[in-house]
């Protein structure tokens, strides 16, 4: 058992703690990171970058479905699942191979191993060889989240899956039930419908992705139906019974209808609880609430010495929220840099499903919950030349602003490529641009981007091209 | 279209005005050129011209209002053909509807603020240069022209453009804030914190949080002082009260004075002075003040390292030889300076003074006979005041405090004697200007006093 002694400690290899640990290298300190299991976490391994790969195979596959609209042709259109998911598997390995380039480069040192709070000021690591003993005055607690598990939708591996057996499917199922209409649930829901599969999404709540901006919501509910997915939001899943190789769900609809549906699978994608078990919280004053643990804006537990960022001190269950809040709470530690709290109106959500979802800042309803009077700005990609040439006419740009002090305030987005047009609208959100700022900016023809403009001038009357 | 006459921000630092009286009446018709209003900022009263053609509709902010914000509406011109009813119409949306232009103040904000910056960092009175100017002009559709923010060293002010709309609507002076974002950025945060009304909507990422909220961001406001227990009366500040808190706290606080004293003898002079004035139908009469502001400017002739400004990472030498002069005025004093001294003789320098007081004393100055300067002087001789440390004007780096003539006993070829003496301190800037050098300009100036007829050399 050896004793080692370091600056900082981080528990936790995923996008929060990895990001941490090297900021902190660079900012001098001596940076130890503790990961059971495989270095980028889930983001990395099962998570963000393999559905990724997973959905540009899908992609490429629904446009080889009408290769005619583009004066193409295709002889026989197919699949192999299990060459989809191994080039899904190879992207991660990929990857997690860079990360730990990455922390070798930087000077921190990786433990292969379970950390969990020893005392103070010191983690006890336990490692397949035995246990190490690190001792630092800052800890960090990257634990990460996992899947939540409701009562009745256990899942089993088999018949009923969590995004892990979802990611890597044995075979393609020909339908699939996807409990849980979040950016997971839709993203395999659009992953198995491009691949052929009959989905049906159930979602509890009123509309499909919740925490977009209602107008968003229904556009890409008609969307997914438009791609033939059954859609049945305000509903419950009441009942699984599980046949051979099939589930037949009961669901529970509004009004109190049933209705009773038969999949090949069933994916559980009900949101997550955060991974607070075994890391050695007992006995500490840092608390944990409704699976998560308590901190305040600069990521300090009320433990002394104690931080914990990401997935594991709640939401959004974002990897860049994890990142950028392990940087701030490391340069809070170090006293250096400038860091700010963290402000949750400036964090972009992307959801990759077909059509894609982007979003950032305030949805309409929310800016006047807030109590802010606004002017809201609309532009379809049908307006738009690059979206015309693409072939991808459907969609919007939604901008929201203040009509008081022009501050933008949010961006909701459906349409192709939106998940990277939306980090424009990241920056003006950063930088408190107005709708000035937006309006005088030049953007490059043709693109999508131009949309962005477009539905900035729409906010005051004066968009061109529609 | 009824147009909106805004507040006008007639310099840089002008966050807020008083509307003396108004000089054109409801109903009046307006030419461009007419001078509309009179409007007393921090340091004077400025007349304000009308750019466009109208009939004056209705007036908002009427006659002796203190502390209107630049940019609040004070009234409606009404085009050819309006009536009335199109002034109520635009006075009841004033606050948010677009003005189609701003008034030439405003419009010219970004003009001035060029010219101040290609002419260095123009020191003085309180002409702190206005590095970033973002008024949008005439023809902008948003009617908040951009506050004119300012920093003492001359530096650009990095500000969001939210913040710069924010503080504009609010009157704020960008200057006056701490910025807590990426390089000292003010954000909107630092605004909200400064207007003292923090939006409930822009802290949502607060969650239950253990520790205390530590108060990280530098006080942009000064903390309340607590009103004293003994009786008494609350003196409102004016705007000048403001500044000159606000200048001089700064100064003392950030510059590191050193001062400098020597005594001249002004027998010379005196003698050179009553001969002077006794000749036969002249139109001056030169006081001793002159020949000082004269002597001053040969001293920074001959050492130009003192006409010089601290400008944080650089040093401003001045190419001109422009003197602030203090003056005293009702509720505060005022620097109006003398433009390239050294090329005047002393009964122009004497008769400028003499016009620059009185209308210092009246509030008539324009900003540009205050603003800039690289050198001032605080003569407080008048007073009986025999000797006195100023506060230096910043961003000039010496102020010259003059006191007294009076006879003393000196010591003259070991001998007692009698001679007229005054006592000049000079304060100095150690960043800009090192003890040596100083006294070498004190060196300049008391023999230039004492051979006062070196002057014509």
């Amino acid at each position: 058992m050896a004793n080692h002694s370091f600056d900082l400690v981080v528990v936790g290899g995923g996008p929060g703690g990895y990001v941490a640990a090297i900021r902190a290298a660079q900012l001098g300190m001596k940076t130890a990171l503790v990961e059971r299991e495989h270095l980028g976490g889930i983001c990395l391994n099962w998570g963000c970058i393999p559905t990724k790969a997973l959905l540009r195979s899908a992609e490429v596959y629904d446009h080889m479905g009408h290769p005619e609209a583009f004066g193409l042709s295709v002889k026989e259109r197919g699949f192999d699942a299990a060459a989809v998911v191994k080039r899904s598997r190879g992207v991660a390995a990929q990857l997690s191979g860079g990360v730990k380039h990455l922390l070798k480069k930087n000077k921190v040192t990786v433990f292969d191993g379970a950390g969990a709070l020893a005392g103070k000021n010191t983690l006890k690591v336990t490692t397949k060889g035995g246990e190490e003993t690190l001792s630092a005055p800052h800890i960090i607690l990257a634990t990460g989240s996992r899947a939540r598990v409701l009562p009745g939708l256990e899942p089993d591996g088999k018949l009923v899956w969590t995004y892990k057996e979802a990611m890597v499917p044995p075979a393609m199922p020909k339908s699939v039930l996807v409990v849980g209409s979040g950016a997971i649930g839709i993203e395999f829901a659009s992953f198995y419908r491009s691949m052929g599969a009959e989905v049906t999404v159930v979602e509890v709540l009123e509309r499909v992705l919740p925490v977009e901006d209602a107008e968003i919501s229904a556009l890409a509910q008609k969307q997914f139906e438009k791609r033939g997915m059954k859609i049945r939001v305000g509903t419950k899943v009441a009942k699984l019974d599980k046949k051979a190789d099939s589930v037949v769900a009961t669901l529970e609809m509004p009004g109190g209808k049933t209705e009773q549906v038969e999949v090949e699978r069933v994916i559980s994608a009900v949101g997550i609880v955060g991974n607070t078990e075994h890391i050695g919280l007992e006995g500490t004053k840092i608390k944990v609430e409704r699976s998560h643990v308590v901190v305040d804006e600069w990521c300090r537990t009320g433990e002394p010495g104690v931080y914990a960022i990401g997935d594991l001190v709640g939401a959004p269950w974002l990897a860049h929220k994890a990142s950028h809040e392990g940087v701030m709470c490391v340069e809070k530690i170090a006293g250096k840099g400038n860091p700010h709290p963290l402000d949750l109106t400036k964090i972009p959500g992307c959801t990759y499903c077909t059509p894609q979802v982007a979003s950032v800042g305030y949805t309409e309803e929310a800016a006047k919950k807030a109590g802010y009077e606004v002017k809201v700005g609309r532009f379809p990609f049908i307006g738009n030349g690059k979206a015309i040439a693409l072939g991808e006419p459907d969609g919007l740009v939604k901008t929201v602003f203040d009509a008081k002090t022009g501050e933008f305030l949010g961006a909701h987005l459906i349409g192709a490529e939106v998940t990277e047009l939306i980090q424009g609208f990241v920056i003006a959100r950063q930088m408190e641009a107005t709708e000035e700022d937006l309006m005088a900016t030049i953007f490059p023809h043709p693109t999508l981007s131009e949309m962005m403009h477009e539905s900035t001038l729409a906010a005051y009357g004066r968009a061109i091209h529609f | 279209m009824s147009i909106q006459i805004l507040m006008p921000a007639l310099s840089p630092t002008m966050s807020e005005g008083n509307l003396a009286r108004w000089l054109k009446k409801e109903g009046d018709a307006v030419k461009s050129g007419d001078v509309m209003c009179e409007i007393e900022t921090d340091k004077a009263t400025m007349e304000f011209e009308a750019v466009d053609e109208g009939v004056l509709g209705k007036i908002l902010v009427p006659d002796g209002t203190q502390g209107v914000a630049v940019n609040t509406p004070i009234a409606v011109l009404l085009e050819e053909g309006e009536d009335a009813s199109a002034a109520e119409g635009a006075a009841a949306t004033a606050p948010s509807q677009p003005a189609p232009e701003a008034p030439r103040a405003a419009a010219e904000g970004p003009v001035e603020a060029e010219r101040m910056k290609a002419a260095g960092p123009g020191p003085g009175g309180d002409a702190k240069p206005a590095g970033v100017a973002g008024a949008p002009g005439a023809g902008s559709n948003t009617g908040t022209a951009t506050a004119q923010p300012a920093k003492a060293d001359g530096d650009r002010v990095f500000a969001s453009p939210l913040a710069r709309r924010m503080a504009a609507l609010a009157g704020i002076d960008l200057g006056t804030i701490t910025g807590s974002g990426p390089h000292g950025r003010i954000v909107k945060a630092d605004i909200e914190k400064a207007a003292g009304a923090p939006k409930a909507a822009a802290k949502p990422a607060e969650a239950a949080a253990p520790a205390p909220a530590a108060a990280q961001a530098p006080a942009a406001a000064p903390a309340a002082i607590p009103a004293p227990a003994a009786p008494h009366q609350v003196i409102q500040l004016s705007n000048m009260r403001k500044v000159i808190a606000r200048r001089l706290t700064e100064a003392k606080a950030t510059i590191p004075h050193f001062y400098l004293t020597v005594d001249v003898e002004l027998d010379a002079l005196l003698k050179l002075r009553e001969e002077l004035n006794g000749r036969p139908k002249v139109d001056y009469k030169l006081s001793v003040n002159d020949f000082v502001i004269k002597a001053v400017a040969q001293g920074m002739k001959k050492i130009p390292g003192v006409n010089a400004a601290w400008g944080g990472d650089k040093v401003y030498q001045f190419d001109d030889i422009d003197i602030s002069v203090a003056v005293a005025i009702e509720g505060g004093l005022i620097t109006p300076i003398i433009r390239k001294a050294d090329q005047k003789g002393l009964s122009t320098i004497s008769a400028e003074m003499k016009d620059l007081a009185k209308r210092a004393k009246d509030g008539k100055l324009k900003p540009e006979e205050f603003q800039g300067g690289g050198f001032s002087i605080s003569n407080l001789g008048m007073y009986g005041v025999k000797d006195f440390a100023a506060v230096i004007n910043p961003p000039q780096a010496c102020i010259l405090a003059v006191g007294a003539g009076e006879k003393r006993p000196v010591v003259k070829n070991d001998a007692l004697a009698i001679a007229t003496v005054m006592s000049v301190t000079l304060s100095t800037d150690h960043r800009v200007v090192d003890g040596a050098l100083g006294a070498e300009f004190l060196q300049v100036f008391k023999r230039t006093v004492e051979d006062p007829l070196s002057l014509l050399l």
